[in-house]
């Protein structure tokens, strides 16, 4: 009864003009984002962010939701019709999807990929609606020794399954929390790692670092490559869109798959919508009669991923709320949006910000809604996009992130810095060393550092406290055995399956 | 990811990362470790730069080891790339003389010229056409401050 009433006053915010037409702007920008190859949704919020701050925090945090989730809905879109996953979370997708439209099959592809995203990232926000608040409750009993672990935790397990090589992923997380720590330490007022610049006695800004790394980045190793795909035709009309009934019915499964897995893997840090779309094309296979066919356009093959992808929105939110931990580079963008506006993600954030929660909530159930109706008679309008020419798109990029970083502090040597960091996240992408736990480690290296050391003063110095108490023992007995994970051979040769592109 | 991994490159860039581990070690060793009331500024640098070195050094172990395979680096692909970064590089630093419009109008006309090959008419439309959008969408629409140079704009 308690969560209706929340909900209604939800609506309420969520029903607002206002807040209404931003959560319509973030879901057609997600869209459009999430169609295009090579600009991601981290990007985008990460550019974007800056240009939130003369809005109010509701109506910011519903439409940089929109533009996260409306993303999933739109890589299907290019993995479909040009075999290009238009995000990582989309990569399974080509594998039956892009077989499906070269049998003529494209729209009753996209129409169940709209779908099995509507149905699952609905099933996704209700269960963010029923989850967050009860375990916001249980984490209100958190000290220091539990939240040092709790961010352990969640690095290791984004170090995990970043990449291939935990080492270099390790590495990354590593650099994450140097940057974290330039600047004027808080406790003591010694500034650290400052080379005498005044600028960066108030450390490095954490939206200069994720769109150096995550825009510029991602431009730069785009930029080298000529485009030489094929864009299939795209259906017309609402009719070739819609699947039919026994299309529908093959996919039950899947539908109830897709909301499951992809909720679940996305409560656990690390885990991501590329990996639960992974895990559940994996499963669908596993349990359908006709796996053999897999690979080959079968409809299942589409809508369990497509559907995983956008149910991982919702528990992806759980931890960010309730226990201020992102689990992926979108997240910790969304966190420090949380942390610029003013508050303070945790176990209090929903009972003191009741209406931005369920306000999020219902903008999340009408912009899934808004996406279905955008999504299925509006692709071929939404595919034209894949016709906008690299050399008009790249330097849009360029631009919005100089105008982004600059709207900031308004200093010329932030956007000296962000060129600086867009050349890291190059060579990252170039060296194979992942992105996602260098800002993961930068967004969450101030309060590691800050519960390690508030441990350490309640316990005078004795490390011991880290594993007397029961929930801080549990999560670094856990972040230990993630990290040995590699190290068993078996259960090695299963990580690098789920982080293979062919690997369902 | 996706890259092939390349021997030297994970030997160079390990070794590079040990250098900056070693470095932040140096640099925590100056702050209070410990003090009465806890913990001091040297004390978490300290341990990640540690760490740091000894994982940066256990990739250059293992990238010497590893028999010599991967593909090589792709030097007109990473022609192209250097060559955006410069220019990108280049714009920022000229922000400040001649303002965010200009400089970016700059950037864009050699991105659509030079690394696109398109015509010069057509990358000159693009890049005074860009510029000016920005200008009217984030300077007059939004009201959001953009560098602005010698010239006022």
């Amino acid at each position: 009864m308690e969560i209706l009433s929340s909900l209604a006053q939800g609506f309420a915010v969520a029903l607002a003009p206002a807040n209404l037409l931003w959560c319509f702007v973030g879901v057609l920008l997600g869209t459009v984002i999430g169609i295009m190859p090579g600009l991601g949704p981290p990007a985008t919020i990460a550019m974007l962010l800056p240009l939130t701050f003369q809005m109010t925090p509701a109506a910011a945090m519903i439409m940089l939701a929109g533009i996260y989730y409306g993303a999933k809905y739109g890589g299907s879109t290019t993995s479909i019709l040009l075999n290009v996953p238009g995000e990582s979370a989309s990569v399974v997708t080509c594998l039956d999807g892009y077989q499906m439209a070269r049998k003529g099959r494209a729209g009753a592809a996209l129409g169940i990929a709209a779908i099995a995203s509507f149905v699952a990232g609905t099933v996704g926000v209700l269960g963010l609606m029923l989850v967050a608040p009860p375990l916001a409750r249980f984490a209100l009993a958190f000290s220091s020794p539990e939240y040092f672990g709790l961010m352990t935790l969640g690095l290791a397990l984004v170090v995990l399954l970043a990449g291939r090589s935990v080492i270099k992923a390790l590495l990354a997380a590593l650099v994450g929390l140097w940057i974290a720590s330039m600047g004027t330490d808080l406790f003591s007022a010694t500034s650290r790692f400052t080379f005498g610049q005044m600028e960066l006695l108030a450390g490095i800004d954490f939206i200069v670092v994720a769109i150096g790394v995550f825009a510029i980045g991602e431009v730069l190793a785009n930029i080298a490559l000529r485009e030489g795909t094929q864009l299939l035709p795209v259906p017309k009309g609402l009719r070739n869109l819609l699947p039919t009934w026994q299309d529908l019915k093959d996919c039950r499964f899947a539908f109830l798959n897709g909301s499951v897995v992809g909720f679940l893997v996305g409560v656990l840090p690390g885990g991501g919508s590329t990996i639960a779309s992974f895990l559940s094309y994996g499963l669908e296979k596993a349990v359908s009669r006709r796996r053999g066919q897999f690979g080959t356009g079968v409809i299942e093959g589409v809508a369990a991923p497509e559907g995983a992808n956008n149910s991982e929105t919702g528990g992806a939110l759980v931890p960010l709320l309730t226990l201020g931990i992102p689990g992926s580079g979108t997240t910790a963008i969304l966190l420090a949006a949380l942390v610029l506006w003013g508050f303070k993600p945790g176990p209090l954030f929903i009972p003191e910000n009741p209406t931005l929660f369920w306000g999020l909530v219902a903008s999340m159930y009408l912009g899934n809604a808004m996406l279905l109706v955008l999504n299925l008679p509006l692709v071929p309008a939404f595919a034209q996009v894949l016709r906008l020419p690299v050399y008009v798109l790249y330097p849009l990029i360029f631009g919005v992130s100089m105008v982004g970083v600059y709207s900031v502090s308004g200093s010329p040597f932030d956007l000296a810095l962000l060129a600086a960091f867009g050349l890291l996240g190059y060579l990252m992408r170039k060296l194979d060393y992942p992105t996602a736990p260098l800002i993961l480690a930068l967004a969450l290296g101030a309060g590691l550092e800050r519960a390690l050391r508030q441990s350490l003063m309640m316990s005078g110095g004795n490390l011991a406290i880290l594993v007397e108490r029961p929930i801080a023992a549990v999560m670094l007995s856990l972040a230990l055995v993630v990290l040995l994970i590699p190290l068993v051979g078996r259960l090695n040769a299963w990580r690098l399956r789920a982080l293979e592109p062919d690997g369902g | 990811m996706g890259e092939t991994t390349n021997r030297a490159a994970d030997f160079w860039s390990g070794l590079a990362l040990a250098a900056l581990g070693t470095y932040i070690v140096l640099e925590a060793r100056q702050w209070e470790y410990l003090g009465p009331e806890g913990p001091g500024a040297g004390f978490f640098p300290l341990w990640y730069g540690i760490a740091m070195v000894a994982l940066s050094l256990a990739l250059v172990a293992s990238s010497a080891l590893r028999k010599p395979g991967g593909g090589g680096i792709d030097w007109r692909n990473a022609g192209r790339s250097a060559a955006a970064w410069l220019a990108f590089a280049a714009s920022v630093a000229a922000c400040k003389l001649v303002g965010f419009a200009v400089s970016f109008a700059l950037l864009t006309f050699f991105i659509v010229a030079v690394l696109y090959r398109r015509p010069l008419a057509v990358a000159a439309t693009v890049a005074v056409a860009v510029a000016a959008g920005f200008q009217v969408v984030f300077a007059m629409a939004l009201g959001v401050s953009l560098p602005s140079g010698v010239l006022g704009f």
